[in-house]
Protein backbone atom coordinates (compact mmCIF):
# COMPACT_ATOMS: atom_id res chain seq x y z
CA UNK A 1 0.00 0.00 0.00
CA UNK A 2 1.29 3.64 -0.98
CA UNK A 3 0.32 5.92 1.47
CA UNK A 4 0.87 9.88 1.95
CA UNK A 5 1.09 11.71 4.87
CA UNK A 6 0.21 15.16 4.79
CA UNK A 7 1.91 17.35 7.79
CA UNK A 8 2.68 20.71 8.79
CA UNK A 9 4.89 22.58 11.18
CA UNK A 10 3.20 24.56 13.44
CA UNK A 11 3.10 26.51 16.81
CA UNK A 12 3.71 24.71 19.81
CA UNK A 13 0.32 24.52 21.38
CA UNK A 14 1.98 26.27 24.50
CA UNK A 15 3.94 29.15 22.41
CA UNK A 16 3.06 33.02 23.81
CA UNK A 17 1.87 34.77 21.04
CA UNK A 18 3.25 38.45 20.65
CA UNK A 19 3.33 40.54 17.66
CA UNK A 20 6.55 41.77 15.75
CA UNK A 21 6.56 44.35 13.04
CA UNK A 22 2.62 44.07 12.98
CA UNK A 23 2.67 40.59 12.42
CA UNK A 24 2.65 37.00 14.51
CA UNK A 25 6.07 36.73 15.71
CA UNK A 26 8.61 33.85 15.51
CA UNK A 27 11.20 34.83 17.81
CA UNK A 28 11.45 32.03 20.94
CA UNK A 29 8.93 29.96 19.74
CA UNK A 30 9.33 26.25 19.88
CA UNK A 31 8.00 24.62 16.70
CA UNK A 32 6.39 21.44 16.50
CA UNK A 33 4.73 18.72 14.24
CA UNK A 34 0.60 20.10 14.23
CA UNK A 35 -0.60 17.31 16.47
CA UNK A 36 -3.61 16.07 14.04
CA UNK A 37 -1.02 15.52 11.16
CA UNK A 38 0.80 13.02 14.13
CA UNK A 39 -2.62 11.31 14.55
CA UNK A 40 -2.24 11.01 10.42
CA UNK A 41 1.34 9.94 10.41
CA UNK A 42 0.75 7.54 13.39
CA UNK A 43 -2.25 6.19 11.44
CA UNK A 44 -0.30 5.90 7.91
CA UNK A 45 2.74 3.57 9.89
CA UNK A 46 -0.65 1.27 11.34
CA UNK A 47 -1.41 0.66 7.06
CA UNK A 48 1.70 0.18 6.56
CA UNK A 49 2.22 -2.38 9.34
CA UNK A 50 -0.55 -4.28 8.24
CA UNK A 51 -0.52 -4.12 4.27
CA UNK A 52 3.27 -3.71 3.79
CA UNK A 53 4.03 -0.47 1.62
CA UNK A 54 5.28 2.72 2.10
CA UNK A 55 4.51 5.90 3.82
CA UNK A 56 6.14 9.23 2.15
CA UNK A 57 5.59 12.23 4.28
CA UNK A 58 4.92 15.83 2.32
CA UNK A 59 4.64 19.13 3.85
CA UNK A 60 4.34 23.03 2.13
CA UNK A 61 6.66 25.45 4.39
CA UNK A 62 9.93 27.09 5.24
CA UNK A 63 13.45 25.00 5.58
CA UNK A 64 13.07 24.82 9.03
CA UNK A 65 9.80 22.82 8.71
CA UNK A 66 12.14 19.51 7.59
CA UNK A 67 12.33 19.11 11.22
CA UNK A 68 8.41 18.06 11.22
CA UNK A 69 9.06 15.43 8.28
CA UNK A 70 12.38 14.07 10.37
CA UNK A 71 10.03 13.57 12.96
CA UNK A 72 7.78 11.18 10.81
CA UNK A 73 10.34 9.81 9.15
CA UNK A 74 11.94 9.17 12.80
CA UNK A 75 8.65 7.68 13.13
CA UNK A 76 8.70 5.32 10.65
CA UNK A 77 7.93 6.90 7.56
CA UNK A 78 9.98 6.06 4.71
CA UNK A 79 10.84 9.02 2.75
CA UNK A 80 9.94 12.67 2.75
CA UNK A 81 9.70 15.86 0.41
CA UNK A 82 9.36 19.48 1.24
CA UNK A 83 8.56 21.92 -0.66
CA UNK A 84 9.46 25.80 -0.27
CA UNK A 85 6.71 28.05 -2.16
CA UNK A 86 9.96 31.02 -1.48
CA UNK A 87 6.82 33.13 0.12
CA UNK A 88 5.49 34.00 3.20
CA UNK A 89 2.34 35.38 1.29
CA UNK A 90 0.70 31.79 1.36
CA UNK A 91 -3.44 30.70 2.52
CA UNK A 92 -4.91 27.18 1.96
CA UNK A 93 -5.55 27.46 -1.42
CA UNK A 94 -1.64 28.07 -2.17
CA UNK A 95 -0.71 24.90 0.33
CA UNK A 96 -3.35 22.58 -1.37
CA UNK A 97 -2.53 23.43 -4.49
CA UNK A 98 1.51 22.88 -3.92
CA UNK A 99 0.65 19.63 -1.98
CA UNK A 100 -1.57 18.17 -4.72
CA UNK A 101 0.91 18.77 -7.35
CA UNK A 102 3.62 17.32 -5.58
CA UNK A 103 1.63 14.01 -4.47
CA UNK A 104 0.69 13.94 -8.11
CA UNK A 105 3.84 12.51 -8.66
CA UNK A 106 4.06 9.92 -6.39
CA UNK A 107 2.05 6.49 -6.11
CA UNK A 108 -0.58 6.53 -3.71
CA UNK A 109 -3.43 4.48 -2.11
CA UNK A 110 -4.56 7.01 0.73
CA UNK A 111 -3.98 10.15 1.62
CA UNK A 112 -3.96 10.85 5.44
CA UNK A 113 -3.46 14.27 7.07
CA UNK A 114 -4.88 16.16 10.40
CA UNK A 115 -8.50 17.40 10.00
CA UNK A 116 -6.90 21.18 11.43
CA UNK A 117 -3.71 22.57 12.17
CA UNK A 118 -3.79 24.18 15.60
CA UNK A 119 -2.05 26.99 14.05
CA UNK A 120 -4.50 28.39 11.75
CA UNK A 121 -7.24 26.17 12.22
CA UNK A 122 -8.72 26.73 9.22
CA UNK A 123 -9.20 22.61 8.81
CA UNK A 124 -9.43 22.55 5.15
CA UNK A 125 -5.89 22.29 3.11
CA UNK A 126 -6.70 18.10 2.97
CA UNK A 127 -10.02 18.63 1.71
CA UNK A 128 -8.89 21.31 -1.44
CA UNK A 129 -6.09 18.71 -2.08
CA UNK A 130 -8.66 15.94 -2.85
CA UNK A 131 -10.76 18.19 -4.70
CA UNK A 132 -7.76 19.43 -6.73
CA UNK A 133 -7.23 15.29 -7.14
CA UNK A 134 -10.51 14.67 -7.48
CA UNK A 135 -10.59 12.39 -5.02
CA UNK A 136 -13.45 11.47 -2.24
CA UNK A 137 -12.99 12.64 1.27
CA UNK A 138 -13.82 11.58 4.78
CA UNK A 139 -12.96 14.45 7.63
CA UNK A 140 -12.43 13.92 11.25
CA UNK A 141 -11.54 10.30 11.25
CA UNK A 142 -12.11 8.68 14.48
CA UNK A 143 -11.58 4.88 13.05
CA UNK A 144 -10.04 3.48 9.66
CA UNK A 145 -9.79 0.70 8.10
CA UNK A 146 -8.07 0.49 4.92
CA UNK A 147 -7.33 -2.63 2.60
CA UNK A 148 -6.64 -2.70 -1.41
CA UNK A 149 -9.93 -1.18 -2.51
CA UNK A 150 -11.85 0.47 0.32
CA UNK A 151 -11.19 2.40 3.35
CA UNK A 152 -14.47 2.17 6.42
CA UNK A 153 -13.94 4.78 8.07
CA UNK A 154 -15.57 6.03 11.63
CA UNK A 155 -16.11 9.76 11.35
CA UNK A 156 -17.83 12.79 13.19
CA UNK A 157 -20.89 14.50 12.13
CA UNK A 158 -22.87 17.20 13.67
CA UNK A 159 -24.36 15.37 16.58
CA UNK A 160 -23.02 11.83 16.49
CA UNK A 161 -20.74 9.91 14.16
CA UNK A 162 -21.03 7.97 10.96
CA UNK A 163 -19.48 4.94 8.91
CA UNK A 164 -18.37 5.71 6.11
CA UNK A 165 -17.10 3.67 3.35
CA UNK A 166 -14.82 5.49 0.31
CA UNK A 167 -13.24 3.75 -2.68
CA UNK A 168 -9.05 4.08 -2.73
CA UNK A 169 -7.62 6.58 -3.34
CA UNK A 170 -9.36 9.08 -1.17
CA UNK A 171 -8.16 11.15 1.19
CA UNK A 172 -8.57 10.62 4.93
CA UNK A 173 -8.48 13.38 7.90
CA UNK A 174 -7.59 12.63 11.78
CA UNK A 175 -9.25 13.50 14.26
CA UNK A 176 -8.06 13.19 18.22
CA UNK A 177 -8.95 9.66 19.17
CA UNK A 178 -8.08 8.05 16.00
CA UNK A 179 -5.00 6.63 17.88
CA UNK A 180 -1.84 7.14 19.89
CA UNK A 181 0.62 8.64 17.92
CA UNK A 182 4.20 6.78 18.83
CA UNK A 183 7.63 8.47 19.78
CA UNK A 184 10.00 8.24 17.50
CA UNK A 185 12.67 5.11 19.16
CA UNK A 186 16.25 6.68 19.27
CA UNK A 187 17.37 3.62 16.48
CA UNK A 188 14.21 5.64 14.78
CA UNK A 189 15.66 9.09 15.18
CA UNK A 190 19.34 7.92 14.16
CA UNK A 191 17.50 5.79 11.08
CA UNK A 192 15.58 8.70 10.15
CA UNK A 193 18.83 11.03 9.29
CA UNK A 194 19.94 8.25 6.37
CA UNK A 195 16.00 8.50 4.97
CA UNK A 196 15.18 10.66 1.74
CA UNK A 197 14.50 14.11 2.02
CA UNK A 198 13.92 15.49 -1.18
CA UNK A 199 13.56 19.80 -0.59
CA UNK A 200 11.95 21.37 -3.56
CA UNK A 201 11.04 24.46 -4.72
CA UNK A 202 7.32 25.68 -6.61
CA UNK A 203 9.72 25.02 -10.18
CA UNK A 204 10.61 21.58 -8.73
CA UNK A 205 6.87 21.32 -8.86
CA UNK A 206 5.93 22.70 -12.03
CA UNK A 207 4.27 25.55 -10.61
CA UNK A 208 4.93 29.29 -10.58
CA UNK A 209 4.44 31.94 -8.17
CA UNK A 210 1.11 33.70 -10.04
CA UNK A 211 -0.69 29.90 -9.98
CA UNK A 212 -0.28 29.86 -5.96
CA UNK A 213 -0.98 33.67 -5.50
CA UNK A 214 -2.89 33.92 -2.34
CA UNK A 215 -6.69 35.04 -2.45
CA UNK A 216 -7.28 35.47 1.06
CA UNK A 217 -5.24 38.66 2.35
CA UNK A 218 -4.50 39.37 5.95
CA UNK A 219 -4.89 43.33 6.46
CA UNK A 220 -3.84 43.33 10.29
CA UNK A 221 -3.07 41.00 13.58
CA UNK A 222 -3.80 41.34 16.48
CA UNK A 223 -3.97 40.55 20.13
CA UNK A 224 -7.05 40.09 22.12
CA UNK A 225 -7.86 42.46 24.46
CA UNK A 226 -7.20 40.60 27.65
CA UNK A 227 -10.48 40.06 29.85
CA UNK A 228 -10.90 41.87 32.80
CA UNK A 229 -9.99 40.14 35.96
CA UNK A 230 -13.46 39.98 37.76
CA UNK A 231 -14.52 39.59 41.39
CA UNK A 232 -13.89 36.60 43.73
CA UNK A 233 -16.89 36.41 46.02
CA UNK A 234 -15.46 35.77 49.42
CA UNK A 235 -17.35 33.77 51.94
CA UNK A 236 -17.58 30.15 53.10
CA UNK A 237 -18.28 27.65 50.35
CA UNK A 238 -22.20 27.55 50.72
CA UNK A 239 -22.39 31.37 51.46
CA UNK A 240 -20.30 32.37 48.18
CA UNK A 241 -22.32 29.88 46.28
CA UNK A 242 -26.12 31.68 47.17
CA UNK A 243 -24.17 35.17 46.29
CA UNK A 244 -23.26 33.81 43.27
CA UNK A 245 -26.33 32.49 42.29
CA UNK A 246 -27.89 36.29 43.37
CA UNK A 247 -24.49 37.88 41.52
CA UNK A 248 -25.69 35.79 38.62
CA UNK A 249 -29.45 36.74 38.17
CA UNK A 250 -29.08 40.32 39.51
CA UNK A 251 -25.75 41.52 38.62
CA UNK A 252 -24.84 39.62 35.00
CA UNK A 253 -28.82 39.18 34.50
CA UNK A 254 -27.90 36.25 32.45
CA UNK A 255 -30.02 33.28 34.48
CA UNK B 1 -21.20 39.81 -12.17
CA UNK B 2 -21.17 38.91 -8.76
CA UNK B 3 -23.83 39.76 -6.74
CA UNK B 4 -25.52 39.01 -3.70
CA UNK B 5 -25.10 37.05 -0.36
CA UNK B 6 -25.79 33.52 -0.27
CA UNK B 7 -26.07 31.73 3.08
CA UNK B 8 -26.16 27.92 3.22
CA UNK B 9 -28.95 27.16 5.75
CA UNK B 10 -27.97 24.18 7.80
CA UNK B 11 -30.62 22.14 9.00
CA UNK B 12 -30.64 18.76 10.69
CA UNK B 13 -33.42 16.16 10.99
CA UNK B 14 -36.05 18.65 9.95
CA UNK B 15 -34.98 21.47 12.29
CA UNK B 16 -33.58 24.67 11.06
CA UNK B 17 -29.93 25.35 12.81
CA UNK B 18 -29.06 28.72 14.64
CA UNK B 19 -26.30 29.44 13.38
CA UNK B 20 -28.74 29.63 10.23
CA UNK B 21 -30.22 32.43 11.53
CA UNK B 22 -27.26 34.12 12.54
CA UNK B 23 -25.59 33.62 9.15
CA UNK B 24 -28.79 35.34 8.07
CA UNK B 25 -28.48 38.36 10.53
CA UNK B 26 -24.79 38.74 9.34
CA UNK B 27 -25.54 38.54 5.72
CA UNK B 28 -28.30 41.42 5.73
CA UNK B 29 -26.08 43.53 7.83
CA UNK B 30 -23.60 43.24 5.20
CA UNK B 31 -25.94 42.91 2.25
CA UNK B 32 -27.89 45.98 3.17
CA UNK B 33 -24.23 48.50 3.36
CA UNK B 34 -23.61 46.66 -0.13
CA UNK B 35 -26.46 47.62 -1.82
CA UNK B 36 -27.47 43.67 -2.52
CA UNK B 37 -29.92 40.94 -1.82
CA UNK B 38 -29.83 37.83 0.78
CA UNK B 39 -30.82 34.70 -0.04
CA UNK B 40 -29.93 31.02 1.48
CA UNK B 41 -29.83 27.63 0.18
CA UNK B 42 -31.38 24.78 1.83
CA UNK B 43 -30.32 21.52 1.24
CA UNK B 44 -32.15 18.27 2.24
CA UNK B 45 -35.08 15.53 1.73
CA UNK B 46 -38.52 16.77 2.46
CA UNK B 47 -36.80 20.20 3.60
CA UNK B 48 -39.31 22.53 1.80
CA UNK B 49 -41.88 23.18 4.45
CA UNK B 50 -38.58 24.70 6.17
CA UNK B 51 -37.62 27.12 3.32
CA UNK B 52 -40.48 30.06 4.28
CA UNK B 53 -39.52 30.83 7.69
CA UNK B 54 -36.24 31.93 6.99
CA UNK B 55 -38.22 34.93 5.07
CA UNK B 56 -38.49 36.32 8.87
CA UNK B 57 -35.37 35.83 9.50
CA UNK B 58 -34.68 38.34 6.87
CA UNK B 59 -33.99 35.69 3.25
CA UNK B 60 -35.44 37.71 0.39
CA UNK B 61 -35.04 34.26 -1.79
CA UNK B 62 -34.90 30.71 -0.75
CA UNK B 63 -32.92 27.80 -3.19
CA UNK B 64 -34.38 24.41 -2.08
CA UNK B 65 -32.62 22.04 -3.39
CA UNK B 66 -34.65 18.80 -2.41
CA UNK B 67 -33.57 14.76 -3.44
CA UNK B 68 -33.75 11.41 -1.43
CA UNK B 69 -29.89 11.79 -1.70
CA UNK B 70 -29.30 14.40 0.24
CA UNK B 71 -30.71 12.87 3.12
CA UNK B 72 -27.67 12.37 5.16
CA UNK B 73 -24.86 14.68 4.43
CA UNK B 74 -22.52 13.36 2.43
CA UNK B 75 -19.45 15.67 1.32
CA UNK B 76 -20.03 14.93 -2.69
CA UNK B 77 -23.59 15.25 -3.12
CA UNK B 78 -23.64 18.34 -0.99
CA UNK B 79 -20.80 19.67 -2.48
CA UNK B 80 -21.91 18.61 -6.10
CA UNK B 81 -25.19 20.37 -5.62
CA UNK B 82 -24.09 23.37 -3.80
CA UNK B 83 -21.37 24.33 -5.72
CA UNK B 84 -23.34 24.08 -9.28
CA UNK B 85 -25.84 26.34 -7.44
CA UNK B 86 -23.25 28.95 -6.60
CA UNK B 87 -21.87 29.00 -9.66
CA UNK B 88 -24.98 29.60 -11.38
CA UNK B 89 -25.64 32.23 -9.23
CA UNK B 90 -22.49 34.04 -8.75
CA UNK B 91 -22.88 35.38 -5.66
CA UNK B 92 -20.64 37.71 -3.65
CA UNK B 93 -20.07 35.96 -0.91
CA UNK B 94 -21.37 32.39 0.52
CA UNK B 95 -21.36 32.24 4.55
CA UNK B 96 -22.00 28.94 5.84
CA UNK B 97 -21.28 27.99 9.81
CA UNK B 98 -18.64 26.57 10.94
CA UNK B 99 -20.25 23.33 12.80
CA UNK B 100 -19.23 19.95 11.39
CA UNK B 101 -21.18 19.70 7.82
CA UNK B 102 -20.60 23.50 7.21
CA UNK B 103 -16.45 23.23 7.62
CA UNK B 104 -16.45 20.26 5.53
CA UNK B 105 -18.87 21.93 3.23
CA UNK B 106 -17.25 24.98 2.78
CA UNK B 107 -13.91 23.66 1.76
CA UNK B 108 -15.08 21.21 -1.35
CA UNK B 109 -16.92 23.89 -2.77
CA UNK B 110 -14.25 26.81 -1.79
CA UNK B 111 -11.77 24.81 -4.25
CA UNK B 112 -13.90 23.69 -6.61
CA UNK B 113 -14.71 27.92 -7.12
CA UNK B 114 -10.88 27.92 -7.01
CA UNK B 115 -11.92 30.82 -4.14
CA UNK B 116 -10.32 31.72 -0.85
CA UNK B 117 -12.19 30.67 2.13
CA UNK B 118 -11.72 32.14 5.98
CA UNK B 119 -13.09 30.08 8.40
CA UNK B 120 -14.05 30.30 12.20
CA UNK B 121 -14.98 33.66 12.20
CA UNK B 122 -16.25 35.60 14.94
CA UNK B 123 -17.47 38.82 13.13
CA UNK B 124 -18.09 40.28 9.65
CA UNK B 125 -18.24 43.52 8.21
CA UNK B 126 -17.98 45.91 5.35
CA UNK B 127 -14.72 48.47 4.77
CA UNK B 128 -14.74 50.54 2.32
CA UNK B 129 -16.98 48.62 0.16
CA UNK B 130 -15.04 44.96 0.87
CA UNK B 131 -15.82 42.34 3.25
CA UNK B 132 -13.48 41.84 6.01
CA UNK B 133 -13.89 38.76 8.33
CA UNK B 134 -12.32 39.20 11.81
CA UNK B 135 -11.21 35.24 12.92
CA UNK B 136 -9.28 34.16 15.61
CA UNK B 137 -5.69 32.43 15.27
CA UNK B 138 -3.12 30.37 17.28
CA UNK B 139 -6.68 28.97 19.39
CA UNK B 140 -7.53 32.53 20.09
CA UNK B 141 -4.13 33.81 21.32
CA UNK B 142 -4.17 36.25 18.00
CA UNK B 143 -6.81 37.95 15.35
CA UNK B 144 -6.53 38.80 11.95
CA UNK B 145 -9.34 40.68 9.81
CA UNK B 146 -8.87 39.36 6.49
CA UNK B 147 -10.44 39.50 2.90
CA UNK B 148 -10.59 38.14 -0.28
CA UNK B 149 -10.13 41.09 -2.68
CA UNK B 150 -10.23 39.28 -6.04
CA UNK B 151 -11.48 35.78 -5.89
CA UNK B 152 -15.32 34.67 -5.68
CA UNK B 153 -17.50 34.00 -4.19
CA UNK B 154 -15.77 35.58 -0.96
CA UNK B 155 -16.47 32.42 1.30
CA UNK B 156 -16.39 32.50 5.13
CA UNK B 157 -17.56 30.13 7.86
CA UNK B 158 -18.87 31.84 11.04
CA UNK B 159 -18.99 30.43 14.01
CA UNK B 160 -22.01 29.37 16.06
CA UNK B 161 -23.04 31.25 19.04
CA UNK B 162 -21.17 34.30 18.47
CA UNK B 163 -23.21 36.56 15.76
CA UNK B 164 -26.68 38.14 17.35
CA UNK B 165 -30.00 37.00 15.64
CA UNK B 166 -32.09 39.96 14.37
CA UNK B 167 -35.93 39.98 15.94
CA UNK B 168 -37.76 37.94 13.28
CA UNK B 169 -39.99 39.91 10.90
CA UNK B 170 -43.60 37.85 11.62
CA UNK B 171 -45.40 37.21 8.50
CA UNK B 172 -42.23 38.57 5.77
CA UNK B 173 -41.80 36.11 3.67
CA UNK B 174 -39.12 34.89 1.03
CA UNK B 175 -39.16 33.48 -2.52
CA UNK B 176 -38.85 29.88 -2.43
CA UNK B 177 -37.03 28.59 -5.98
CA UNK B 178 -36.95 24.78 -6.32
CA UNK B 179 -33.78 24.02 -7.92
CA UNK B 180 -33.21 20.38 -10.13
CA UNK B 181 -30.55 18.63 -8.01
CA UNK B 182 -28.13 17.02 -10.27
CA UNK B 183 -26.31 14.87 -7.45
CA UNK B 184 -23.41 13.72 -9.44
CA UNK B 185 -20.55 11.70 -8.80
CA UNK B 186 -21.46 10.43 -5.09
CA UNK B 187 -18.21 7.97 -3.65
CA UNK B 188 -19.43 8.32 -0.28
CA UNK B 189 -21.59 5.48 1.26
CA UNK B 190 -22.53 6.11 4.53
CA UNK B 191 -23.47 2.97 6.44
CA UNK B 192 -24.45 4.01 9.43
CA UNK B 193 -25.07 6.82 11.57
CA UNK B 194 -24.54 6.66 15.42
CA UNK B 195 -26.51 10.07 16.94
CA UNK B 196 -25.70 11.17 20.68
CA UNK B 197 -29.12 11.25 22.17
CA UNK B 198 -29.40 13.78 24.31
CA UNK B 199 -31.85 16.16 25.98
CA UNK B 200 -29.82 19.06 26.89
CA UNK B 201 -28.80 21.23 23.73
CA UNK B 202 -25.69 21.18 21.72
CA UNK B 203 -22.63 22.54 23.12
CA UNK B 204 -21.83 24.46 20.60
CA UNK B 205 -25.47 26.28 20.67
CA UNK B 206 -25.84 26.21 23.82
CA UNK B 207 -26.98 29.39 26.12
CA UNK B 208 -25.12 28.36 29.01
CA UNK B 209 -22.19 25.87 29.79
CA UNK B 210 -21.28 23.59 33.28
CA UNK B 211 -18.45 22.62 32.58
CA UNK B 212 -15.53 20.43 34.72
CA UNK B 213 -11.96 19.82 34.79
CA UNK B 214 -9.44 17.47 36.73
CA UNK B 215 -10.84 18.71 39.90
CA UNK B 216 -14.19 16.61 39.61
CA UNK B 217 -11.96 13.87 40.48
CA UNK B 218 -13.68 10.68 38.84
CA UNK B 219 -16.42 10.23 36.03
CA UNK B 220 -19.39 9.40 38.65
CA UNK B 221 -18.97 13.08 40.64
CA UNK B 222 -20.32 14.34 37.09
CA UNK B 223 -23.51 14.28 38.38
CA UNK B 224 -23.20 17.11 40.46
CA UNK B 225 -22.50 18.79 36.86
CA UNK B 226 -25.56 17.36 35.08
CA UNK B 227 -27.69 18.58 38.15
CA UNK B 228 -26.90 22.08 38.01
CA UNK B 229 -27.36 22.10 34.21
CA UNK B 230 -30.31 20.24 34.99
CA UNK B 231 -31.73 23.53 36.30
CA UNK B 232 -29.97 25.83 34.20
CA UNK B 233 -31.23 24.17 30.87
CA UNK B 234 -27.09 23.84 30.24
CA UNK B 235 -24.92 21.72 28.38
CA UNK B 236 -22.13 19.79 29.75
CA UNK B 237 -18.51 20.04 28.97
CA UNK B 238 -15.33 19.13 30.03
CA UNK B 239 -11.62 19.88 30.28
CA UNK B 240 -9.21 17.62 28.11
CA UNK B 241 -8.00 16.07 31.19
CA UNK B 242 -11.11 14.44 31.68
CA UNK B 243 -11.38 13.13 28.39
CA UNK B 244 -7.95 12.26 28.29
CA UNK B 245 -8.70 10.22 31.90
CA UNK B 246 -11.55 8.83 30.29
CA UNK B 247 -14.23 9.77 31.97
CA UNK B 248 -16.02 11.37 29.48
CA UNK B 249 -16.26 11.22 25.95
CA UNK B 250 -14.57 13.53 23.54
CA UNK B 251 -17.79 14.91 21.95
CA UNK B 252 -18.20 17.08 24.87
CA UNK B 253 -14.19 18.34 24.93
CA UNK B 254 -14.09 22.19 25.62
CA UNK B 255 -10.66 23.17 24.37
CA UNK B 256 -8.12 23.73 21.49
CA UNK B 257 -8.23 20.19 20.93
CA UNK B 258 -12.10 19.92 21.31
CA UNK B 259 -14.71 22.00 20.80
CA UNK B 260 -14.65 25.43 20.64
CA UNK B 261 -17.64 27.56 22.59
CA UNK B 262 -19.15 30.87 22.99
CA UNK B 263 -22.17 30.61 25.73
CA UNK B 264 -23.56 33.46 27.48
CA UNK B 265 -22.04 31.72 30.33
CA UNK B 266 -19.85 29.56 30.92
CA UNK B 267 -19.32 28.17 34.61
CA UNK B 268 -16.02 25.98 34.66
CA UNK B 269 -15.66 23.72 37.66
CA UNK B 270 -12.58 22.35 38.75
CA UNK B 271 -11.11 23.91 35.73
CA UNK B 272 -7.31 25.08 36.61
CA UNK B 273 -7.64 27.24 33.05
CA UNK B 274 -4.56 25.97 31.15
CA UNK B 275 -4.20 28.04 27.66
CA UNK B 276 -5.67 25.06 25.36
CA UNK B 277 -8.84 25.21 27.36
CA UNK B 278 -9.19 28.79 27.48
CA UNK B 279 -8.77 28.37 23.97
CA UNK B 280 -11.92 26.85 23.59
CA UNK B 281 -14.11 28.93 25.91
CA UNK B 282 -12.55 32.74 25.98
CA UNK B 283 -15.22 34.09 23.60
CA UNK B 284 -17.94 33.13 26.48
CA UNK B 285 -19.67 36.25 27.76
CA UNK B 286 -19.66 35.43 31.21
CA UNK B 287 -17.56 33.33 32.89
CA UNK B 288 -17.70 31.67 36.12
CA UNK B 289 -14.77 29.75 37.91
CA UNK B 290 -15.35 27.69 40.64
CA UNK B 291 -11.32 26.22 41.99
CA UNK B 292 -10.48 25.30 45.35
CA UNK B 293 -7.09 26.66 44.08
CA UNK B 294 -7.04 30.74 44.49
CA UNK B 295 -4.02 30.87 42.30
CA UNK B 296 -5.65 29.19 39.80
CA UNK B 297 -4.94 30.82 36.25
CA UNK B 298 -8.87 30.60 35.43
CA UNK B 299 -10.02 32.99 37.76
CA UNK B 300 -7.94 35.50 35.53
CA UNK B 301 -10.38 35.00 32.85
CA UNK B 302 -13.57 34.29 34.90
CA UNK B 303 -16.12 37.11 35.67
CA UNK B 304 -17.31 35.74 38.82
CA UNK B 305 -15.09 33.34 40.71
CA UNK B 306 -15.81 31.50 43.92
CA UNK B 307 -12.10 30.49 45.92
CA UNK B 308 -13.51 26.79 47.30
CA UNK B 309 -14.05 22.81 46.80
CA UNK B 310 -16.84 22.58 44.37
CA UNK B 311 -18.44 19.29 45.67
CA UNK B 312 -19.62 21.76 48.41
CA UNK B 313 -20.34 24.73 46.16
CA UNK B 314 -21.88 22.87 43.70
CA UNK B 315 -24.98 21.53 45.47
CA UNK B 316 -25.50 24.92 46.65
CA UNK B 317 -25.63 26.76 43.52
CA UNK B 318 -27.86 23.93 42.29
CA UNK B 319 -30.20 24.40 45.35
CA UNK B 320 -30.05 28.13 45.57
CA UNK B 321 -30.51 28.89 41.36
CA UNK B 322 -33.56 26.12 41.58
CA UNK B 323 -34.64 29.01 43.99
CA UNK B 324 -34.41 31.72 42.24
CA UNK B 325 -36.01 29.99 39.31
CA UNK B 326 -39.03 28.78 41.05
Amino acid sequence: MKIVALVKQTFDSEAKIALEGGKIGRQGISLIMNPYDEYAVEEALKLKEKNGGEVTVVTVGPDEATEAVRQALAMGADQGILVNPGTEDIDESTVATILAKAVSSLEYDIILGGFRAIDDGSAQVAGRVAEILNLPVVNMVTKLEADGGKAVATADIEGGSAVMEVPLPAVITAQKGLNEPRYPSMKGIMQAKKKPLKKMGLGDVSLDASQVAAKVKVLNYSLPPARAAGKVIPGEPAEAAAALAKALREEAKII
Amino acid sequence: MAKGILVFAEQRDGKIKKVTYELLSAGKKIASQLGEEVSAVLVGKGVSSLAGGLGEYGADKVYVIENDALENYTTDAYANVVADLVKQNEPTAFLLGCSITGRDLAAQVAQRLNTGLLTDCINVMVENGQIVFTRPIYAGKAIINAAIPEARPVMATIRPNVLPVDEPQAGKSAEVVNVPPNIGNVRITVKDVIRQVSARPELTEADIIVSGGRGMKGPENFKLLEDLADVLGAAVGASRACVDAGWVPLSIQVGQTGKTVSPNLYIAAGISGAIQHLAGMSSSKVIVAVNKDAEANIFKSADFGVVGDLFEVLPVLTQEIKKLKA
